[in-house]
């Protein structure tokens, strides 16, 4: 016998907890609407067209995903991911009075940001391809496996990762419990080469050519690798007749490279006279500005809940809640709210979400001429990046799909992000710059599913 | 000791408290929940799966991923990416 829900295209029983395994894997369960039939492929497809304001990242991604399901509950998954990337990307110096020149970071070529501009690197340009397969079977009435592979390759980076997972059923299948493990390594290959952390930035101005290129060389040391081991334990639950459960708890502990090789941070001139609270100048009579440099291990902790209930109008409403924290110094919530309201034969769904991190302990907006210390840092390890300090993100959303018969659905869905930091303000000149910009996001995304 | 690791520890205690806090609400309260096989109609609602579509989810997740120093939760948080 197969329980189905006669009145909304019902499926059979297990499913939503089968795709809550799924969901524990990289890879995502792929079916919404499609009849999980033996022989029969069900794909989705997407756009997104990503946008963020003031010229800086632009996106298009075009998604394709596709489940062939076989005899006995046997799913292959494969997927493709493509996404080109434009725009500028901020570099973690400090606005100046000044106009400022970075060098780019292939070391071939400058770009200058005008006075009172936040400093944004234009050289960033990328495409990445990613694929990933996966296969999910029951070992037996109890157990169901899965297995997974996922590579990807942008320009300047190679990733690559398996993982697998395991489901036992309990409770007459009301509860589940999954363990999976991931394990990745990355290959890092930045544009000219990976930085040597905390190293000066060589600067074209008042030298020769030869002089940059030593100069420019003597900062770079060649590409480098990052490995990933992720592990996950969930628990999803039947609540009751309208409400499911999911609590997962993951660690991932990251080694190697994990600096971001492209940003920089501004020494500041601490010293009391005319340029308090400047670029500090070199030498060489040109500013000073280091590349970061992170610590070479992560450990990062998650507990995530998330909760679905149907009301009495057919209309869900889904909820979760997330906490991570990791050995950065770094903690974060995120809460994430979506309303289904579900008409003949579409829905809308608006869609809400509320983050919220503290910042990294090696996170510094900039570095002072004493920590600088004449080229021998007194910090081992500081980066500028927005995306390490104090952060809070809210996003607001809607989805629109229309069920075009059983297996077709099309939909669209829009999103604006709003991101705003915090932080140390500086002092002397610095104190007139907004040394913490909103970035601001939007992101269109058009689905057909068959 | 540096007051920052101190934190850290004790943020760490933290989490070892809330999940032995959660596995025993697993374990002995899980038993008393669900329900009975002819009641899973609504459950087995495809707008029920937990993950309703894989591909917003993971575009999503690759967004956050990029602009914010946490991923994963859902599902492995990985990297894929030279973003963050």
């Amino acid at each position: 016998m197969q329980l189905i829900n006669d009145k909304k295209n019902g499926k059979p029983v297990g499913r939503a907890l089968a795709t809550a395994t799924c969901a524990l894997l990289g890879v995502q369960a792929t079916t919404t609407l499609a009849k999980d039939q033996p022989g029969e492929w069900d794909v989705e497809t997407a756009l997104l067209i990503y946008s963020e304001t003031d010229d800086r990242v632009q996106a298009a991604e075009p998604v394709i995903s596709a489940t062939r399901n076989f005899d006995g509950d046997k799913k292959l998954n494969l997927k493709l991911v493509a996404d080109t990337l434009t725009g500028a990307s901020p570099s973690g110096a400090t606005p100046s009075d000044l106009p400022q020149t970075f060098t780019r970071p292939s070391g071939s070529g400058s770009y200058t940001v005008d006075a009172g501009e936040a400093p944004l690197d234009d050289s960033f340009k990328d495409t990445r391809v990613a694929v990933s397969g996966s296969w999910t079977a029951p070992l037996n009435r109890d157990y169901t496996y899965s297995v997974g592979a996922y590579g990807s390759r942008e320009y300047d980076y190679l990733s690559t990762a398996v993982n697998g997972s395991l489901s036992r059923y309990l409770n007459n299948k009301n509860t589940t419990l999954t363990g999976g493990l991931s394990l990745g390594v990355d290959i890092v290959d930045p544009v000219g080469g990976a930085p040597v952390g905390l190293s000066r930035m060589a600067l074209r101005d008042n030298k020769i050519e030869a002089e940059f290129d030593q100069e420019f060389a003597a900062t770079r040391e060649s590409d480098d690798t990052k490995t990933l081991v992720d592990a996950l334990f969930g628990v999803t639950q039947v609540i009751n007749r309208r409400t499911l459960m999911q609590f997962n708890y993951g660690v991932s502990y990251s080694s190697g490279y994990l600096t971001d090789p492209y940003k920089i941070l501004s020494v500041i001139d601490e010293s009391a006279g005319a340029n308090y609270g400047g670029n500090l100048i070199g030498a060489d009579g040109n500013p000073v500005y280091l590349y970061e440099n992170r610590p070479d291990t992560r450990m990062k902790h998650s507990l995530y809940w998330q909760t679905k209930y149907m009301l009495d109008n057919g209309d869900v409403m889904d909820g979760s809640y997330r906490f991570m924290i990791d050995d950065w110094g770094i903690t974060s919530h995120t809460i994430d709210l979506k309303y289904r309201w579900r008409l003949a034969n579409s829905y809308l769904e608006p869609h809400f979400r509320y983050y919220m991190q503290s910042e990294a302990d090696f996170y510094q907006r900039y570095l002072t001429e004493s920590e600088y210390n004449s080229g021998t840092p007194t910090v081992s390890e500081a980066s500028a990046d927005y995306r390490l300090g104090e952060l809070t993100g809210m996003t607001f959303g809607a989805k629109w799909g229309y069920r075009l018969d059983e297996d077709r659905e099309l939909a669209i869905r829009a999103e604006y992000m709003i991101q705003s930091n915090d932080g140390d303000e500086g002092f002397g000149k610095l104190t007139s710059h907004d040394l913490y910009p909103d970035t601001n996001a939007m992101w269109l995304q058009l689905s057909y599913n068959f | 000791m540096p007051t920052s690791i101190l934190f850290s520890r004790r943020r760490l205690r933290q989490v070892g408290t809330w999940l032995t806090l959660s596995a025993t609400l697993a374990a002995s309260g899980c038993s008393n929940l669900g329900v009975k096989p002819w009641e899973r109609d609504l459950l087995a609602d495809s707008d029920m799966q937990l993950t309703v579509s894989g591909v917003d989810a993971g575009l999503d997740d690759h967004i956050y991923f990029s602009k914010e120093a946490s991923s994963g939760g859902r599902g492995f948080g990985g990297g894929g990416c030279g973003c963050n």
